[in-house]
């Protein structure tokens, strides 16, 4: 295709068979059997004892145990592949010749390794690729890559999927649409796997817009009420905003650094780190895709459609907000770094825009997430907080750290929203100040795995969050005042003060929705048109009672996540205080996930983990929390229990004493206006003046002007008969282009000769134009 | 398989149509027949996709060069290769399931039999538009094609039905008149690049090899705009669509379909298949503006779009947005934006036809396509509301759908246009493209939410006229929604048989180095200056 482009650009690639692995260059199963799944649920799931959803959990579980094995397969890999051994692979099979083009397995060097020596552990992905298509001369090849960040991914998706499943059998019982919402998490599952295991940016596009159009489904799941409907098109059409990002940027990449030829990720990470990639084109690409990371990932100001995704199905909220869909765009980053990397000059710099774009999300979402009364709106904007995280970190070269908080948030996420449907799912309702409060006396196992997840989101030590938030923050390199930066990235301080800002208030918003909702007096049981739609009406409106052990095992398993997982990628010297810790402890995540020396991965920077800023991290988000306790659980409670009403705030808070408080509240609850430029000025604006405007145009400029030549060819002509021969004037004549009734009278009797005589008038015009035009030619 | 191949499925439709009209009038004997002779141009054309030698795509096969009117130099030339393969295919398969989708749907006012002959000489035009090698062959296809349609709106349409169908027909002949003086003015100026003689030739063939060499390069601009009105009207293009909206809406299921389907590709085909190579130099002065007016197209189509309170005149607009992006593919005179463009042809026929399928199916449920009445049809008629959502998506753009293939690698392409166009200006366009997929999103997500989503409302909610997809409509449309899916998992299946024609087609533009302008240059030179 474009020939003059492809100056010996696409860099070669050794080609070697992995007799060792079969796990890791079948992975594609993975992503697979859900897609089988989502086939039997559609055309036999109604006619099944269990409604479709049993096709799913066995789907989910074989994949979910495939990705476990596929991750141990990994953790040989990487252990145990040398570039000895490759080395003699590749020249082994240059011998047979079997490297064909068509479906073989690359594993891409790791040329900085290479460098150092040659018989040391390298990180190699394993690549498998077919032959997809060819236009043009480009061949759009289909392929899996598995890596650390992939097999990661697969862990995270299919054990968040599986939990899901099982919990939505208790949950969605007896909905109106059971068969379909199990159908749409098949193919929202596969659908993810398939993007994460992509290994080229085409087959990335398919699986990003793919999960796009299964969350629109799943979100719209209760199309029947407007709302629900209106945020699914908000989802998708707002996903849609930032694909113009992603389509370009991706357009830009094939063509700057696939020089036109190839989409392959490894080749276009490997092409732009050794140099020699336009920087413009990284610049503007890097930036498209940061556009499409905002809408994707719910960063700000193309966040808006997440907060209103609420109205799916909890346990869709739980698998969109932990691992599939939002993650999608810091997974892009995280699989493109070094667009990112060289595109914004991460590396020794203080400020970019995708770490600015995270750090603004983080605090923003943050202070939206106090003005919530709906508890999953509460967790929702604390998704587009921890998101900003994960964006921030990426911005600042704190890959591994993003990436853990990616893996941590997904269970303390997943544990937070099943914890919230578990409530929902008894009082029938959202509406924290309304129908909960208290509810800790009736669902006592939900109140403590809510209570583990809260904590571990707000980083306290030691559970999950505080690991990942803690590296997170180190290496923004921008705690100077704390003792140096030890060898992060960049400097980046404005950010670090963000995400310490953030630790407080996620800390604070976490104390709050707890005591609303676990705490003080149960203000339910009215229950008027609030509860959510579900077909099976429980029959009882006495009092809340304990969710069941489908709903209940999911929290219990995803608690002890919350707690653990930030044990994964433990700093060194922790046990010991020194850094002789055993090897088989520290670092794990870094080690096995992060694809430090490989070719397509840039030498990124590591800060030393500081005892003095997790101390300072903690202390901020406790200050946070126990401004929070102070306030809902001493002051309001102190005060309910005085007067003995249902409190959910105190009567003279500081928003109605104080003017500018006011206004900031205001500005909250508003969610800073953006909906309504968007709703109502932006999309309003497109539906409604300008899309009428250009009709208007249409009807009386484009084709007024056709009516209008219409007339006038019909009327010269019946003034050409009239002069010539007057006689013969035929009353079709009269006609006008527009009005018919002098076409003919009776509509079987169209009088072909009638039809004839404008055929004659228009050929007589385009005779004039012709002369006209060969006038022209003969000039 | 012999060169009578493309005689007999050319012209199997047309006496079968002879023959219809000898028959008694009967129109169970008329559905019977009709559909019996499209399904044997349905076989011969399974037979050609057999047949074809796709190693040799890229040449034009079961060649026939018979001579015809040899007064004017008029040939009886046919032949296919990759390009018009898809596109015949897609004639074939689309005409028995309109034919059997006529089964229980004749409009008003019925007459099944001319109904039915009229849809027979349709075919044999389409068709024969696509293997003519032969300018006035392919021009007198061409406007066989006119009168059945304009009957068609004309007799068995909607409300407005004389207005629409007359200036259907008229704009169209206007737009043949420029194309045929084009076709006139190559025949007279043509000039052998080597001997320097005049041709004398409306063969397709020799006319592409000469590439418009000895011709002026203001004639040549000329020439090309003549016939870019000629087929810019057909496509349609912005801003030559303004018949469209009204001949889709007016006309019936049927015709609605064999528009989408297969009418307005007769334009884009004319565009890859004769001018961009018979004129190479002027493609190349040209392209800028056509890929202008395409992104305008695909711009201005989707707010069309969203103004609509009508949904068959929805779909209608929809269709000047896809075939902007067809244009765009074609402008960038890439054989990547061209096949792009095929794709997008086939993809558009597939998928907006079926749109006007369900338009149909609509309008006979309710009988109103007035978008604020209508509402639930995915609680009333949910098979039906399931395959409005799924043919949106598709139309879309989704990617695992065909859309996706027509769309994508034509927004690509515009990033790097052949040599010799403003880049610049062509990435433009690209984000221009792009910004529409959202507009397209818009559109119709909105169409599907009042339409399908909601509660019915109270004036169809116990309609008992409302019933789900039926039988009938089952058979026609499956196959259009297999396909879908399968050019959308397995676009090479099209992109491999139109790419070596799509190359041999632009050897003009591409083989040498400084793309276009080195042609002229070169023929320049061949002709001493």
């Amino acid at each position: 295709m474009f020939p003059h482009l492809a100056a010996g650009a696409v860099s070669e690639v050794s080609t070697v068979t992995n007799e060792a692995n079969w796990l890791l260059e079948n992975a594609w199963l993975i992503a697979l059997l859900p897609a089988i799944s989502f086939v039997l649920i559609l055309f036999f799931g109604k006619k099944m004892p269990f409604k479709g959803a049993e096709f799913g959990i066995t789907a989910v579980s074989i994949s979910f145990i495939l990705a476990i094995l596929t991750g141990a397969a990994w953790m040989d890999h990487r252990d145990n592949f040398t570039l000895d051994t490759y080395g003699e692979k590749a020249a082994v099979l240059v011998d047979d010749g079997t490297g064909s083009a068509v479906d073989n397995v690359t594993l891409a060097a790791g040329t900085a390794a290479e460098a150092a020596g040659g018989d040391g552990q390298a990180y190699v992905a394993v690549q498998k690729t077919t032959q997809w298509l060819q236009s043009g001369g480009v061949e759009f090849n289909a392929g899996i890559m598995v890596d650390g960040l992939s097999v990661m991914m697969l862990f995270v998706v299919t054990m968040i999927s599986l939990l899901v499943h099982i919990y939505s059998t208790d949950y969605v019982g007896g909905d109106r649409r059971y068969t379909h919402f199990f159908a749409f998490l098949s193919l929202f599952t596969s659908s993810m796997l398939f993007f994460v295991l992509s290994d080229n940016i085409l087959q990335m596009i398919v699986g990003w817009e793919l999960v796009g159009v299964c969350s629109f489904a799943l979100i719209g799941h209760w199309w029947e009420e407007k709302p629900n409907s209106d945020a699914a098109l908000k989802a998708f059409i707002t996903n849609r905003v930032g694909d113009v990002g992603l389509l370009v940027g991706m357009i830009t990449l094939f063509f700057a650094a696939g020089k036109g030829m190839t989409f392959d990720t490894i080749t276009i990470n490997e092409n732009i780190l050794q140099g020699g990639v336009s920087h413009t084109a990284l610049v503007v690409a890097a930036a498209c895709l940061t556009i499409a990371v905002m809408s994707k990932s719910g960063q700000f100001v193309l966040h808006t459609w997440l907060p209103d995704a609420m109205a799916g199905p909890t346990p869709v909220s739980a698998l969109i907000h932990a691992a599939t869909m939002v993650v999608a765009g810091i997974y892009m980053v995280a699989r493109l770094f070094p667009v990112f990397w060289e595109g914004m000059q991460i590396d020794g710099s203080s400020i970019n825009f995708l770490a600015t774009v995270g750090a603004v999300t983080l605090v923003g979402a943050g202070l939206l997430a106090f003005v919530q009364d709906d508890i999953k709106k509460v967790l929702a904007y604390s998704t587009v907080s921890q998101l900003g995280y994960m964006a921030m970190a990426l911005g600042v070269g704190a890959w591994t750290a993003a990436v853990f908080h990616l893996f941590t948030h997904a269970f303390f996420k997943a544990n937070l929203f099943l914890g919230s449907g578990s409530v929902a799912h008894a009082v029938h309702s959202f509406d924290m100040k309304k129908d909960m409060g208290g509810m800790r006396k009736f669902m006592p196992k939900t109140y403590v795995t809510f209570v583990i997840g809260s904590l571990a989101l707000a980083g306290l030590f030691p559970l999950a969050g505080f690991w990942s938030k803690d590296e997170i923050l180190v290496n923004t390199g921008g705690w100077g005042i704390l003792g140096g930066s030890g060898s992060a990235p960049g400097s980046y301080t404005f950010h670090f003060v963000m995400g310490m800002i953030g630790a407080a208030l996620t800390a604070a918003y976490m104390t709050r929705c707890v005591y609303l909702t676990f705490h003080g007096e149960y203000r339910g049981g009215h229950h008027d048109d609030h509860a959510e739609d579900h077909a099976d009406d429980h029959g009882h409106h006495g009092e809340p009672h304990e969710s069941g052990p489908r709903i209940l095992y999911p929290l219990y398993i995803l608690s002890a996540f919350s707690i653990l997982v930030g044990f994964a990628n433990l700093p060194p010297g922790f046990l010991t205080g020194s850094k002789k810790d055993p090897a088989g402890w520290q670092e794990r995540f870094l080690h096995f996930i992060e694809p430090a020396g490989s070719s397509y991965f840039p030498a990124v920077g590591h800060a030393t983990p500081s005892w003095w800023l997790a101390i300072v991290a903690s202390l901020v988000a406790v200050a946070g929390a126990g401004a929070a306790f102070t306030y809902y659980f001493v002051k309001v409670d102190r005060l309910a229990q005085r007067t003995g009403e249902h409190l959910v705030g105190l009567p003279n808070g500081v928003t109605t004493t104080n003017a500018l408080a006011r206004a900031g509240h205001k500005l909250l609850v508003n969610k800073y206006y953006l909906d309504h430029l968007y709703t109502g000025i932006i999309a309003g604006g497109t539906k409604g003046p300008i899309a009428k405007a250009a009709y208007w145009v249409n009807q009386n400029v484009l084709d007024g002007t056709v009516d209008g030549a219409g007339r006038t060819a019909v009327q010269s002509g019946k003034l050409v008969y009239e002069k010539i021969d007057q006689g013969v004037v035929d009353g079709a004549i009269n006609a006008s282009g527009r009005t018919s009734d002098a076409i003919g009278e009776e509509l079987r009797h169209i009088n072909t000769g009638r039809v004839q005589n404008y055929a004659a008038i228009m050929f007589a015009g385009a005779a004039i134009l012709a002369g006209a035009f060969v006038l022209l030619l003969a000039l | 398989m012999d060169s009578w191949i493309l005689t007999a499925v050319t012209f199997v439709p047309l006496l079968g149509a002879v023959i219809a009209m000898a028959m008694p009038n009967d129109d169970e004997l008329h559905k019977r027949w009709a559909l019996a002779v499209s399904l044997v141009a349905f076989g011969l054309g399974i037979a050609m996709l057999f047949d074809f030698n796709y190693d040799q795509a890229g040449q034009l096969q079961w060649v026939v060069d018979e001579p015809w009117i040899d007064v004017i130099g008029a040939g009886y030339t046919l032949g296919v290769d990759g390009m018009s393969l898809p596109l015949i295919a897609l004639t074939v398969l689309v005409m028995p399931l309109v034919f059997l989708y006529s089964w229980s749907h004749i409009p008003s006012p019925g007459n099944t039999k001319s109904f039915l002959i009229l849809m027979l000489i349709l075919e044999t035009g389409m068709i024969g538009t696509f293997v003519a090698q032969d300018l006035i062959l392919f021009f007198v296809f061409f406007e066989v094609v006119l009168l059945p349609m304009f009957f068609m709106i004309a007799v068995w349409g909607g409300d407005d039905r004389r207005y629409a169908s007359l200036k259907f027909f008229l704009y169209t002949l206007f737009g043949s008149a420029l194309m045929l003086l084009g076709f006139l003015a190559l025949f007279f100026l043509a000039k052998d690049p080597v001997t320097g003689e005049f041709l004398r030739t409306f063969d397709m063939r020799e006319l592409t090899d000469t590439a418009g060499a000895g011709i002026a390069r203001s004639s040549q601009l000329l020439i090309f705009g003549g016939m870019f009105i000629g087929f810019g009207v057909k496509v349609p293009m912005f801003p030559f669509h303004t018949w469209l909206p009204d001949a889709h809406t007016q006309a019936p299921t049927q015709g609605s379909v064999i528009l989408a389907a297969v009418l307005l590709k007769l334009g884009t085909y004319g565009f890859i298949r004769i001018s961009i190579p018979m004129l190479p130099e002027a493609a190349e002065a040209w392209a800028p503006v056509i890929g202008l007016l395409a992104v305008i197209g695909i711009i201005y189509g989707a707010l069309g779009c969203l103004a609509q309170t009508d949904m068959k005149r929805l779909i209608a607009f929809s269709s000047v947005a896809h075939m902007g992006f067809v244009m765009l593919g074609i402008s960038t005179l890439t054989d990547f934006g061209i096949n792009a463009a095929i794709f997008g042809m086939v993809a558009h026929g597939l998928i907006t036809g079926m749109l006007f399928f369900i338009a149909g199916s609509v309008k006979d449920r309710y009988h109103t396509l007035e978008i604020g009445r209508l509402g639930g049809m995915l609680i009333q008629a949910p098979r039906l509301g399931w395959i409005l959502g799924f043919t949106s998506m598709a139309s879309l753009g989704l990617p695992g759908l065909a859309g996706f293939w027509g769309e994508f690698p034509a927004i690509l392409s515009a990033y790097q246009p052949a040599n010799g166009l403003p880049v610049e200006t062509f990435r433009g366009y690209m984000v221009v493209a792009a910004v529409g997929t959202v507009l397209a999103a818009g559109y119709l997500l909105w169409l599907l939410q009042r339409t399908a989503m909601g509660e019915p409302p109270e004036e169809f909610a116990n309609d008992p006229e409302i019933v789900d997809v039926t039988p009938l409509e089952w058979v026609s449309w499956t196959p259009f929604l297999l396909l879908i899916v399968l050019f959308g998992v397995a676009p090479g299946l099209i992109f491999e048989v139109t790419d070596p024609a799509v190359v041999e087609s632009l050897n003009n533009c591409l083989q040498f180095e400084n793309g276009c302008d080195g042609v002229a240059d070169a023929t320049t030179a061949a002709l001493g200056g």
